[in-house]
C-alpha cells in the first residue's frame, strides 16, 4: 500500500455501471517525510475520505475492487484507510 | 518475494471493516547487498513483524491470503521473518 494525500475530487456521469454510487479522488502519493512522489492518481474511496487527508491506497485491481464491495469492478487504486499517524524509526 | 526492513508504522482508526486488528508497517525494500533497493511501502503483517527487523514480503492480492477467510484489501504483506541471510 501507499501513502498519499487527497489532492481533489472528480465528477464522472457516464461510467461503467460497477462505478454507479463510487466517489473518485485523486491522490497524490507521498513519501515517508510527506513530500509528493510521481504524478496523482485517480483511487475509489472505501472509508469516506475527504480533501486534504492523508491516506492508505492500495494499487492492485482484486483488492481495489474487494474495497469497493463489488466483484469483478474495472478499478486498480481504492483508498482504504484515514490515516491518524505515520511513525518512522528509521531509514 | 522481497527482503525488506521494516522502518515504521501507520496508524489508521477509520478504515475498511476487513482491515481492523491488522497490524499496518512501513517497508523499505533490501537488495542483496543490503542497500535501500526502490522506495518504501506500506505492508500488513501475518507473522508478528516489528520496527527494525528484517523480513520477506509478497505483493498482490496474495498479501490478504494469510487473513483467510477474511478478504482485506492489501497489495503487500509481511510473511516471514528472516533470522540471517547470506549471499555467495
Amino acid at each position: 500500500m501507499q501513502i498519499a494525500r487527497v489532492v481533489g475530487t472528480v465528477v464522472a456521469t457516464q461510467k461503467h455501471r460497477t462505478f454507479e454510487g463510487a466517489k473518485l479522488l485523486l491522490v497524490q502519493p507521498l513519501n515517508v517525510d510527506d513530500t509528493p512522489r510521481g504524478a496523482p492518481l485517480l483511487a475509489v474511496d472505501g472509508v469516506g475520505a475527504g480533501v486534504d487527508e492523508k491516506v492508505l491506497v492500495v494499487l492492485e485491481g482484486r483488492a481495489a475492487g474487494e474495497a469497493l464491495g463489488r466483484k469483478a469492478a474495472p478499478v486498480d487504486a481504492a483508498i482504504v484507510g484515514i490515516i491518524d499517524a505515520v511513525t518512522v524509526s528509521e531509514s | 518475494m522481497q527482503i525488506a526492513r521494516v522502518i515504521g508504522d501507520v496508524v489508521a482508526t477509520r478504515k475498511d471493516e476487513a482491515l481492523t486488528g491488522i497490524k499496518l508497517l512501513i517497508l523499505q525494500p533490501l537488495t542483496p547487498a543490503r542497500q535501500l533497493a526502490g522506495r518504501p511501502l506500506v505492508a500488513v503483517d501475518a507473522v508478528g513483524a516489528g520496527v527494525g527487523e528484517e523480513v520477506f514480503f509478497v505483493r498482490g492480492k496474495e498479501a490478504s491470503f494469510p487473513f483467510h477467510p477474511a478478504e482485506p484489501p492489501v497489495d503487500a504483506g509481511i510473511v516471514g521473518i528472516v533470522d540471517h541471510w547470506d549471499v555467495a
